[in-house]
């Protein structure tokens, strides 16, 4: 944000600022709110108004530039004066005022004694509750609201509405009018780990301090610890272990990428409407209720066929499968591939007689539903089952998943009944509208 | 100290090695690869619904399987549960701990979840018998605070935490079964993988790793982010991560690849990222800034192709529901919206 504003205080190419008469008095340095929003159009490539209006309101909510007779940190479009914030108060000197500094300010500003520097209720407000809070320190914040306004009073008259209008919009920043956003509010994560050491913790009133800017999208690393030893060795068997991974070439997961969304677009109901009418927009819960019947529509029969996992996910899928199978006396290996899954999600109190049950049901010499595995898994899971926990199949489930992809689905994929429910559907959609 | 040096250049050397091996596979660039597909057209969501209720800032929602109902929590110390068609609140539940910042829906829809600077996970029974809905679960053990937490079934969920580290949690005993460690900074945010065999984790170190639920193990780790990973999901294919940062950018990376594809920048955008959601093709990214807006990203080409603008302070949070039909965000300005 400091590069832009940077630019628009250059003499040349920035903003005009000038010296506006009105009825009484000049205002000194001033620039209006539609000279902003040209400037940023011409400057900085953006395209429309909206867009401007929207980074600038949030410029002037951070505090760089401020409207000069309101408290309210946006930025309008019209002849509304606007004034550029001194670099003292910039937000990357990253301020954290005291309570008592607001204080002082305020106690300042009643006596000051002008109609222009009147508090506003808000400010009345919290004027009277630090009052309270602050009832022992009060003679000492008073002393140095003082010894302020006697300074102030010695300083230039254009000098000091300049200086008075910059340090009120630091407190606008600061202490905003309620319901204002408030730009110096942090998120709780963050602010836990704030050790920032560059925090300028002294009074806003204190002796000019060598305040440092940082850019504030570029943290500095994370405090590294000195790694010990073992952590050292550690990270040397990781990065030796990744070194031999093997990595696909770019230009096939680029095509693989391309090639999915290119798939399930007609399936997005952000960019493809859907039919029926998506709920939110027509208020009719039609496209839900079919979802929910048992009876599929074309355009999800066809999902089935974009991969095994389709078939999986889908309840009235996983059916048809199930059926298929049956039909062909081959649905053990997808009753095993669902009892594993179900087994993964029982609690672990249950989860011991499960596969006792699965073992007995597929895969005991005997078994009434005895499927194929290899004698490796075979081997790996008979060990498992003795101390039975939620993975005990995991090999085993793996290698019937291979199975059932490359066999079983294919052949679903190919049958007549699936065939049928892909072009019986197209014809009962059509008599429902 | 000798010996440290040489463990040291070791380390370093052996980064060194994968960057090379990681260029190896850089045939083409995601950019190359799709010059010739054209821009997805102008995407314009609108504001449907507006579900108000909270009385302070929103930190976390997160959409239930079945598409219509959303649980939301926010400082006010409430976590809400929502059918956002009608807006109507179905439960409104009060949290002993009003410092909240993460919630999560069970698939099953029995339970809701949530946790924040009390370092626990607590977790709520929906569906008690006598209707009241009740603390099932308090889950403790992090040293620090809890920033995500995900369900994988009624049984098993994964924390992440301050601490910097993950924990897979058994809930019916309330223990840990598994610590996932190896993040050097706060752990923000983490997404279950499509299979449920995976998850990945963003943390404050700038990275993000993908771990083996099962063998407890971090499988990969990319790194690229110039500042706290605050976002991270999966890519629908659950091939590819999409993360996105304080540094104002978000970042896709492939697991096959094993590193960065592309980058969604703009100069225009200054602040950070707080939370995204792909689509359901995954053309389209959804992620939600500081400056209060969403941008909508075409994932493959890398260009703007919307922006949703109706809220009053910063997006911390966003969802796609399963089927892809709405969009749902949550703000500091107390108020979650639903769009499409």
């Amino acid at each position: 944000m400091e590069d832009v504003i940077a630019r628009m205080q250059d003499e040349k190419n920035g903003i005009p600022i000038r010296t506006v008469k009105s009825f009484l008095s000049k205002i000194p340095s001033v620039f209006s709110g539609s000279d902003i929003v040209q400037w940023m159009i011409k400057n900085l490539n953006i395209e429309d108004q909206v867009e401007a209006l929207h980074l600038g309101t949030l410029m002037a909510a951070h505090g760089y530039f401020f409207p000069i007779s309101d408290h309210v940190l946006t930025l309008k479009d019209d002849g509304t004066f606007y004034r550029f914030q001194t670099p003292y108060f910039w937000p990357s000197n990253c301020w954290e005022p005291e309570n008592t500094d607001y204080a002082v300010y305020l106690c300042k500003r009643t006596m000051q004694n002008k109609a222009r520097l009147e508090l506003a209720d808000y400010e009345a407000e919290s004027l009277a509750r630090l009052q309270r809070a602050f009832a022992r320190k009060w003679e000492f914040i008073f002393m140095q609201a003082e010894a302020q306004a006697k300074v102030d009073k010695k300083r230039d008259k254009i000098e000091r509405k300049i200086l008075d209008s910059q340090e009120r919009a630091f407190w606008d920043v600061h202490r905003p009018v309620p319901g204002c956003v408030n730009t110096t509010e942090v998120d709780i994560k963050k602010s836990s780990r704030m050790k920032n050491p560059q925090k300028t913790r002294k009074s806003v009133y204190g002796p000019q301090n060598d305040v440092r800017t940082h850019s504030p999208t570029h943290t500095p690393a994370p405090e590294a610890k000195p790694a010990t030893e073992e952590q050292l060795q550690d990270q040397i068997n990781y990065w030796g272990g990744q070194l031999d991974r093997h990595r696909l070439k770019m230009s096939k997961v680029a095509e693989s990428l391309l090639a999915y969304t290119e798939q399930y677009v007609e399936y997005d109901p952000f960019i493809t409407s859907t039919d029926p009418s998506n709920p939110w927009i027509s208020d009719d819960t039609a496209v839900w209720e079919l979802e929910a019947s048992k009876e599929p529509g074309q355009q999800r029969v066809k999902r089935w066929a974009f991969g095994i996992n389709e078939v999986l996910k889908d309840q009235v899928g996983r059916e048809q499968f199930l059926k298929f199978l049956e039909s062909e006396f081959s649905s053990e290996n997808l009753r095993f591939w669902l009892a594993v899954q179900e087994v993964k999600k029982r609690p672990i109190r249950e989860v011991p007689t499960r596969v006792q049950e699965i073992w007995q049901e597929f895969l005991a010499s005997g078994a009434p539903s005895a499927i194929n595995v290899d004698s490796k898994s075979y081997d790996k899971t008979t060990q498992n089952v003795k101390d039975p926990g939620r993975y005990a199949f995991e090999d085993a489930q793996d290698h019937i998943f291979k199975l059932m992809k490359s066999d079983s689905y294919s052949r679903f994929i190919r049958s007549s009944a699936y065939q049928e429910l892909l072009q019986a559907k197209k014809k009962k959609s059509k008599n429902l509208f | 100290m000798g010996e440290m040096e040489e463990l040291r250049k070791e380390a370093d050397n052996l980064k060194d090695q994968i960057t090379e091996a990681r260029k190896v596979v850089q045939d083409t660039t995601l950019q190359e690869a799709v010059a010739g597909t054209t821009l997805v057209g102008r995407v314009q969501l609108k504001t449907r619904k507006t579900l108000r209720g909270h009385l302070a800032k929103i930190y976390a929602m997160h959409w239930g399987t079945d598409t219509k109902l959303c649980v939301s929590a926010s400082q006010d110390g409430k976590l809400i549960v929502w059918d956002t068609l009608t807006t109507n609140k179905v439960n409104a539940i009060p949290l002993k701990s009003s410092w909240v910042m993460t919630c999560a829906y069970a698939p099953s829809g029995n339970m809701v979840a949530c946790g924040g600077l009390d370092n626990m996970c607590s977790i709520y029974n929906l569906k008690g018998k006598d209707g009241n809905v009740k603390v099932m679960r308090e889950l403790a053990a992090h040293t620090g605070y809890l920033s995500c937490c995900r369900f994988l079934s009624d049984s098993e969920i994964i924390t992440s935490s301050g601490d910097c580290t993950c924990i897979l949690w058994d809930i019916e005993t309330g223990t840990e079964k598994t610590i996932f460690a190896g993040h050097l900074g706060d752990c923000m945010s983490l997404a279950v993988s499509p299979d449920f065999k995976m998850f990945i984790s963003g943390a404050c170190d700038f990275t993000a790793k993908l771990w083996d639920i099962r063998e407890a193990t971090c499988r990969q780790t990319f790194s690229g982010h110039e500042s706290d990973i605050n976002a991270i999901g999966f890519f629908p294919n659950g091939n590819a991560v999409i993360t996105g940062s304080d540094d104002a950018t978000c970042k896709l990376y492939d697991l096959r690849a094993d590193q960065e594809l592309i980058t969604y920048q703009d100069s225009g955008i200054m602040c950070g990222v707080t939370s995204l959601a792909p689509s359901l093709s995954g053309r389209l990214l959804l992620a939600g800034y500081d400056d209060f807006n969403v941008n909508i990203w075409d994932m493959l080409k890398a260009e703007r192709v919307g922006v949703l603008a109706g809220h009053d302070n910063r997006v911390s949070c966003i969802g796609v529901s399963s089927d892809g039909m709405a969009c749902c965000t949550g703000s500091w300005d107390s108020f979650l919206k639903i769009w499409n």
